[in-house]
């Protein structure tokens, strides 16, 4: 070892432990000075406030870690839906804006140019309060397929009531076990005898079958619960039954996935773009059928164009659905970060706690698209 | 070392003290926060982000209110003139922290004093310049005319991280009522998702529900239920540990309600000098030696009642000429059937 080599890195880490133990030595006797108690135990008292759309249940008997809870999953749940739609929109304008058809390429190129230069947090508020000014009241709305309520409320719609909803789970399960199963036969199949197995086909006829057997002879049984009006007041109206997805947590996944699929987008296109040329031609004069040739040839290599910058799309949404707060819809920011914070006055532990959740959030979007990243990558023999 | 280097800055600072025969007085050394408003030139005042009647900036952006009041006249009382102020808007979440952090000195932005908040996170409650309680504002037409025709499922518009948000939920608790709390973190924006018709009511304390309702697009559709759920004293917070400078806030609020229980206004302040009470002479400092006492000179008190006015004055000004509350309810003086009673300033 090299005392030269080991030396600046050694001096730097402690100027890094030097300059954090200021802070948080600072941080202690201002508190300290001022009568703040520093502890996380307040994490196990009475919360005593209520939350408007939680996927636990809570109230304000319970804990301030379970509101803790509550806007976790309340963030998780936005940023994933986020991420799904983001992803669907911006693979088909991605590909639209590579499209021949003139009309098509630069309605998409329009729609990338507008919404990814307006700042999301106005795009936040528009929808938000577009939502509430064009949403109908609840008794003036039309019911889509007479089950689903879209009213200013929030949307309506029918929830499911189980029968032995475990062994329908069970089926599922089962399911993608034996298509993991066929997967792995599938392709020995090839390797030793060169011959292709439908897994595609087989699949979704195992997902289908499977759970539909559980309903036929495993006692598994749904019903259908459909939202009714209820009037609150001579003039107010709500619904009661089934599941409500509030107008925030619309307007919010709405707001985020048309944002960051405008970068998805770009994302998609560069990927697609940075694959030769000679590649297909090459693929195409040894056989391969078109959708072949994108399956097999173009798809692999632009993937791993793709995948890493789309990464931080994700990261991205993520991190900016804590604007949540200035439209109600209670997420990590504003159930912990803001109601819990303000009700017990623990700026620095809350804060921390919440910093240290998103980072931990990123870490695992980013340890996931890094899995898959790799695991697409050329594997060089 | 470091300790040692403080107690020798802090002697070499006595000795230069001693020495300089500086006319500074005991209190003024003691307080940091007074020390550096004067050397600074303006008191540094949190306040809201537009709640007319209470902290409200109009178009050439001059901060008007009850709560502003209370600024200027620490203004008045500490550097002799109550335009030296330098507002800082704050919502409901920021408010503590920028107080403890040292961002402002003085928070008067309708903040309710409760136990928690005095004794748990560094900060002091110097008095009460308005009693309030919580209300709920609905639809003309919805034919509410109680809270006890509220009915499951009703959705309830209010701010984040409020006192109010509690008391909505012992309240609609106690009754039995299953509700939606729709939370945010800007008045504006509560005002608006209940203008759209997001929230069957909107709550907050009866004040803001006065003030803000001429915000809503039509406001006469509109009506402030009777009942009070809760005790909203608000009232000026300081940072817990400067006694001088939490002293001098709560007489400069003292002296405005004082002068109006003496009759001492803004435009007989001066002739009240020679005036026969001995009580309104010393509030406007033509006996004895109060000033001193919060290390000010002896003319704090006339000060205050000559540019901000007394009490009353204010709230006339403020909240009754806007139409916002013109009746005082609880915030009349004692002797006229009201709650506002302060210690007296001898």
């Amino acid at each position: 070892m090299n005392i030269k080599k080991i030396l600046p890195q050694l001096l730097t880490l402690l100027v890094v432990i030097l300059i954090f133990g200021f802070f948080s030595y600072n941080a202690q006797v201002n508190m300290e000075n001022r009568g703040i108690t520093f502890g996380y135990g307040f994490l196990s008292q009475e919360s005593s406030f209520d939350v408007q759309f939680s996927l636990i249940e809570f109230d304000g008997s319970h804990s301030y870690f379970r509101a803790y809870l509550v806007g976790l999953l309340n963030t998780i749940l936005v940023s994933v839906i986020g991420i799904i739609f983001a992803t669907i929109i911006g693979v088909v304008v991605g590909i639209a804006r590579l499209s021949n058809n003139y009309l098509i390429n630069r309605t998409a190129g329009v729609y990338v140019e507008f919404f990814r230069n307006i700042p999301l947090l106005l795009q936040i508020f528009f929808w938000y309060f577009a939502a509430l000014r064009a949403l109908p009241l609840p008794q003036d709305t039309e019911p889509m397929f007479g089950v689903f309520f879209l009213t200013i409320k929030g949307f309506f719609v029918p929830a499911f009531v189980w029968n032995n909803l475990d062994i329908f789970i069970y089926s599922i399960i089962a399911a993608i076990i034996s298509i993991i199963f066929i997967k792995i036969y599938a392709r020995k199949k090839q390797e030793n005898e060169g011959i292709q197995t439908p897994v595609l086909s087989i699949s979704i006829g195992l997902l289908i079958i499977l759970p539909l057997l559980s309903f036929l002879f495993g006692g598994v049984d749904a019903s259908v619960e459909v939202p009714v009006i209820k009037q609150l007041s001579q003039s107010g109206f709500t619904y009661e039954g089934g599941i409500k997805l509030p107008p925030e947590l619309i307007s919010l996944a709405l707001a985020l996935s048309l944002y960051t699929a405008t970068f998805i987008a770009e994302c998609v296109r560069a990927g697609v773009q940075g694959v030769s040329k000679g590649q297909k031609e090459a693929a195409a004069s040894i056989g391969l059928t078109p959708n072949q040739v994108l399956k097999l040839v173009v798809m692999p290599q632009a993937l791993r164009i793709i995948i890493p910058p789309t990464t931080n799309q994700y990261l991205n949404l993520t991190k900016n659905s804590s604007l949540a707060a200035a439209i109600a819809y209670p997420d990590l920011v504003l159930v912990f970060a803001g109601t819990a914070l303000m009700q017990t006055g623990r700026a620095i532990e809350i804060v921390s706690i919440t910093m240290f959740t998103y980072l931990s959030l990123s870490i695992s979007i980013s340890i996931f698209m890094n899995w898959y990243n790799k695991k697409i990558a050329i594997k060089e023999k | 070392m470091f300790k040692y280097l403080k107690q020798l800055t802090s002697l070499v600072a006595m000795v230069a003290v001693l020495f300089t025969f500086t006319t500074e007085t005991m209190a003024a050394k003691k307080s940091k926060t007074l020390k550096n408003t004067q050397k600074k030139g303006f008191v540094r005042c949190g306040v809201s982000q537009g709640l007319p009647g209470f902290s409200n900036a109009d178009a050439a952006g001059n901060w008007t209110g009850v709560d502003v009041d209370v600024c200027r006249a620490v203004a008045a009382a500490v550097l002799g003139d109550a335009n030296k102020v330098k507002f800082t808007p704050l919502s409901a979440k920021e408010r503590f922290t920028a107080l403890t952090s040292n961002e402002i000195d003085i928070l008067s932005r309708n903040t309710t004093w409760t136990l928690s908040r005095d004794a748990d996170i560094g900060l002091t409650f110097v008095g009460v310049n308005f009693y309030d309680g919580q209300g709920f504002m609905v639809r003309k037409n919805s034919g509410y005319s109680s809270v006890n025709d509220f009915k499951n499922g009703i959705s309830a518009c209010t701010n984040l991280g409020t006192t109010t948000e509690l008391n909505m939920r012992d309240f609609f608790n106690s009754k039995g009522i299953s509700y939606e709390p729709v939370t945010f973190e800007k008045a504006d924006e509560v005002v608006a998702a209940y203008d759209a018709g997001r929230c069957d009511t909107y709550t907050t304390d009866k004040s803001g529900l006065a003030a803000q309702r001429i915000k809503l697009s039509s406001p006469d559709d509109h009506i402030v239920l009777p009942e009070t759920i809760s005790k909203e004293p608000l009232g000026p917070v300081v940072r817990q540990g400067d006694s001088v400078w939490e002293d001098i806030v709560r007489w400069s609020l003292n002296t405005m309600i004082e002068a109006e229980e003496y009759g001492v206004t803004s435009a007989n302040a001066d002739s009240m000098k020679t005036s026969d009470n001995p009580a309104v002479k010393r509030l406007v400092g033509a006996e004895g030696e109060l000033g001193a006492a919060l290390g000010l000179d002896n003319d704090w008190s006339l000060r205050i009642i000559k540019q901000v006015g007394n009490y009353g004055e204010s709230y006339k000004r403020n909240i009754a000429d806007t139409g916002i509350l013109p009746d005082r309810g609880p915030n009349e003086l004692w002797t006229k059937g009201g709650i506002l009673y302060v210690p007296p300033a001898r």
